[in-house]
């Protein structure tokens, strides 16, 4: 890497009201590379994932949460009891006198009840970016609905999309729709303030995650609207491609994914499971052919999978160029090559937690390398963020401190 | 927002979310395409169910507000062409396999050299380097090693995937993410660089916590059905069975479930069907996971039977009038009649491939300002004949390389 002359977010101020995981994760971004972001929260009302599993040594508390530590690394915590009027007009005053971009996604009309929605920010500050974000949008009949995130997976289509024909459906692990849409939240931010740069005009964005969710679930709900199909879920199977599944290996609860995507990948897997005269049997030459016999191919890779481990397989596979991946579960992650490799988990150093694991992000950069720091404790920043940002006097700040403005 | 920028997308089926991202937000993004067209244009279904290189609805979304110019880039004469127009661009976004270009005289250090501005995006399965730099990947295999299957299904069956592809979706996001990037990044230095998506990384970005409960408590989680694991070995049921088809309803703790269980209960009970353990338990004073064996016991038992006899119609909305936490499993029939969805005017129509009007995804962001362009996916080669005028190639030229089935 040749010498960075700055970090590509350098001199840009993000205020940052964003909680749970949808929003941290798109500010992670900015914090990442240079920028200053200053993630407002309340000890009166903490982000709901301060409390989530799991924690350092397994014990609860605020500062302990490996689940919200990793995405707010690098960031500033800043304590602001919104509740209290005064704590209300600091944060009116960072988002007018000091940022370049709010970000937030509480239910919609908690900004503008704290004084803080767009129209009123952007009469003081013109060019100000602010990016909201929602389960279902603004506007319509459900915009104030309750809810977080693991259920945009049943309205995405993402949850009856996943599991197997005959049985209910599952859903993918967690708030998974929470951590598609950061990518492309962020990208319009940026575009956002290229825009701002260019023509000194700021926007208001206004994301749904359920719309967002949608593009990526898409082309079903184009078959739907176009040819009147409901496609639905099918376990491991794929309509181009047999064999297509995950095959148990040797070892408890061990499996490796194989898919052959063309005959010629379907040939050369019958050679390495050493099962020849399946590659010359010229029913099985066309995927029509494999289709209609796909269990008892799946028997005969099986027979071969259970005796190897699911390394053993892939490796097999990939050196007939066929595609194969072990599964991995979550020890196994931190020991894959790959990902050691990319340096995918980065160990930092925290006062309460200790050494704990983050991920890094998923592209490298040539000439910018990332800064990764520890997540700030609740309100860690807010002397800081006061004294040298606002220029608040010290009796002021000890003053209001000791009102609770800054709990 | 983007309109300034020019980017050359030779990104296939595998990386397409990308250029469709930075289109959306107003770049020229041109498609440079085999004069066969891109293998997206072979994905089904159709639309019509009419197979044809127009007719895929996967090009058809994910091609969407972008160019084509239909270019054989293995032909010497077209990457002449290729050149000069990397040249007048801004970025690049490519999904080969790691080599592939610079075997082409097309990798990131000869197309830095000829445009030191530009910033190119590789997307692939694990990154340019390291020990599966040449691995071959699929959906399936990717999901595999990235940590998705395993937490993923039933768990007396294998491990799954999505049945609608996520891998190179989610990597093709994270390279507008990293375009950007290196963008802001280009306006301090004014220079460009090669940015390297991993799609296995982004794959384990949504995997939540679970590999810090490995890290922190050296627990391994595992999937574990349409049910939610709560610790200590026991599950919470989250997808349940109707009479239509299935909803979800989680139970969270805290206040917000303690008022929504409350809700549900009275709902239950006006029709009969409630349980007293249920009545009489304080929902709110339970943190999630925390609730006793025999209140989770009875309600399983107690929703899965008043769920089982009624429309996923009648839950959700009811449910919404009584601010409960649930909500429909939609199948692609219900997105499309999502009423939140359609008073947003979520669904557009635009041009189809075969002249008619087709309805499709609207912007996936609103912008006060900009509001985002919904454009049909190019006809193959479309553009050809605009994008390479519009780097100086004459119209004999031009003429020349489709006669040679250099381009189209």
């Amino acid at each position: 890497m040749t010498q960075p002359s700055a970090q590509p977010f350098e001199g840009l101020r993000v205020l940052d009201f964003c909680w749970v995981v949808i929003g941290p994760m798109t500010t992670r971004y900015f914090s990442d590379f240079g920028a200053e972001v200053l993630r407002v929260e309340s000890s009166l009302r903490p982000d709901v994932i301060r409390h989530g599993l799991p924690f350092a040594e397994g014990k609860p508390g605020t500062n302990r949460s490996g689940y919200w530590a990793n995405y707010n690394s690098g960031k500033l915590g800043l304590g602001l009891n919104m509740g209290d009027e005064r704590a209300r007009h600091l944060a009116f005053r960072l988002a007018t006198e000091w940022a370049d971009v709010v970000t937030e996604n509480f239910t919609p009309g908690t900004m503008e009840r704290w004084g803080l929605g767009y129209d009123a920010l952007r009469q003081r500050n013109p060019g100000l970016v602010m990016f909201s974000a929602s389960m279902l949008g603004r506007g319509g009949p459900y915009d104030s609905q309750p809810g977080f995130g693991p259920v945009l997976t049943a309205l995405s289509g993402h949850t009856n999309f996943t599991g197997w024909p005959d049985r209910v459906p599952v859903s993918p692990y967690g708030a998974y729709t929470d951590f598609l849409i950061p990518h492309i939240a962020f990208a319009a931010v940026c575009a956002a303030l290229d825009h701002k740069r260019r023509t000194g005009q700021g926007q208001y964005l206004d994301l749904s995650q359920l719309e967002a969710a949608l593009y990526f679930a898409g082309p079903p709900v184009l078959d739907y609207l176009a040819n009147g199909r409901i496609q639905t879920r099918n376990g491991n199977h794929d309509p181009d491609m047999t064999p297509h599944a995950v095959y148990r290996c040797d070892g408890n609860d061990r499996w490796c994914a194989i898919a052959c995507p063309t005959d010629a990948e379907w040939r050369a897997l019958a050679e390495a499971i050493g099962r020849p005269e399946l590659a010359d049997d010229p029913g099985l030459a066309t995927l029509e052919g494999r289709k209609q016999r796909e269990a008892e191919l799946d028997a005969a890779i099986e027979a071969w999978t259970i005796t190897r481990s699911p390394d053993e397989v892939m490796q097999a596979c990939q050196a007939a160029d066929v595609p194969a991946g072990a599964v991995r579960d979550c020890r196994d992650l931190f020991d894959d090559p790959q990902e050691a490799h990319r340096g995918h988990f980065v160990f930092m150093d925290h006062p309460e937690m200790g050494r704990y694991a983050s991920d890094a992000n998923c592209f490298q950069l040539s000439e910018a390398a990332p800064e990764y720091r520890r997540a700030p404790l609740l309100g860690e920043h807010t002397e800081y963020v006061m004294r040298e940002l606002l220029g608040m006097p010290e009796d002021e700040y000890r003053a209001l401190s000791d009102d609770g403005v800054f709990q | 927002m983007l309109s300034p920028y020019r980017v050359i997308d030779l990104a296939d089926d595998r990386g397409i979310f990308c250029g469709r991202v930075l289109a959306d937000l107003g770049a020229e993004v041109i498609k440079v395409e085999p004069p066969a067209g891109d293998p997206a244009r072979r994905i089904g279904p159709f639309h019509h169910d009419e197979p044809g290189v127009e007719n895929s609805l996967f090009w058809q979304l994910y091609a969407a507000n972008k160019k084509s110019a239909a270019l054989d880039i293995e032909a010497d004469a077209a990457r002449d062409a290729l050149r000069r127009l990397i040249g007048s661009a801004d970025f690049l976004v490519e999904s080969f396999r790691p080599g592939y270009l610079d075997d082409l005289g097309l990798g990131y250090d000869d197309v830095g050299a000829l445009n030191p501005a530009l910033v190119y995006v590789s997307i692939t399965p694990f990154g340019q380097d390291g020990p599966y730099r040449g691995f071959a990947a699929t959906d399936l295999t990717g999901s595999a090693l990235s940590g998705f299957a395993y937490l993923t299904g039933d768990p007396d069956r294998p491990p799954l995937r999505v049945s609608v592809p996520q891998f190179w979706t989610l990597g093709g996001a994270a390279g507008a993410a990293g375009a950007m990037t290196a963008h802001a990044h280009r306006l301090h230095t004014g220079r460009g660089q090669h940015v390297d998506v991993s799609c296995q990384q982004a794959l384990t970005r949504t995997l939540s916590h679970a590999p810090q409960f490995w890290d922190m408590n050296e627990i391994i989680l595992k999937r574990s059905g349409p049910f939610r694991p709560i610790g200590d070995g026991r599950n919470l049921r989250v997808n349940f069975e109707c009479a239509d088809g299935y909803v979800n309803y989680i139970q969270p703790g805290g206040a917000t479930g303690g008022r929504g269980m409350a809700a549900l209960c009275e709902w239950m009970d006006e029709h009969g069907e409630g349980h007293p353990l249920l009545n009489e338990t304080d929902f709110g004073a339970y943190g999630f996971g925390q609730l006793p064996d025999d209140v989770l016991d009875a309600m399983s038992e107690t929703l899965e039977a008043f769920f089982r006899s009624r429309t996923k119609r009648y839950l959700s909305e009811e449910a919404i009038k009584r601010r409960v936490l649930l909500f429909p499993v939609n199948d692609p029939a219900d997105v499309c009649s999502y009423p939140q969805l359609a008073a947003r005017g979520f669904f557009r129509e635009t041009e189809g491939p075969d002249g008619g009007t087709m309805t499709t995804l609207g912007p996936w962001v609103k912008s006060s300002e900009r509001p985002l362009q919904l454009r049909r996916a190019p006809r193959l080669g479309e553009h050809t004949e605009e994008v390479l005028t519009s780097v100086g190639l004459s119209p004999d030229e031009i003429a020349d390389l489709r006669a040679s089935g250099a381009a189209r």
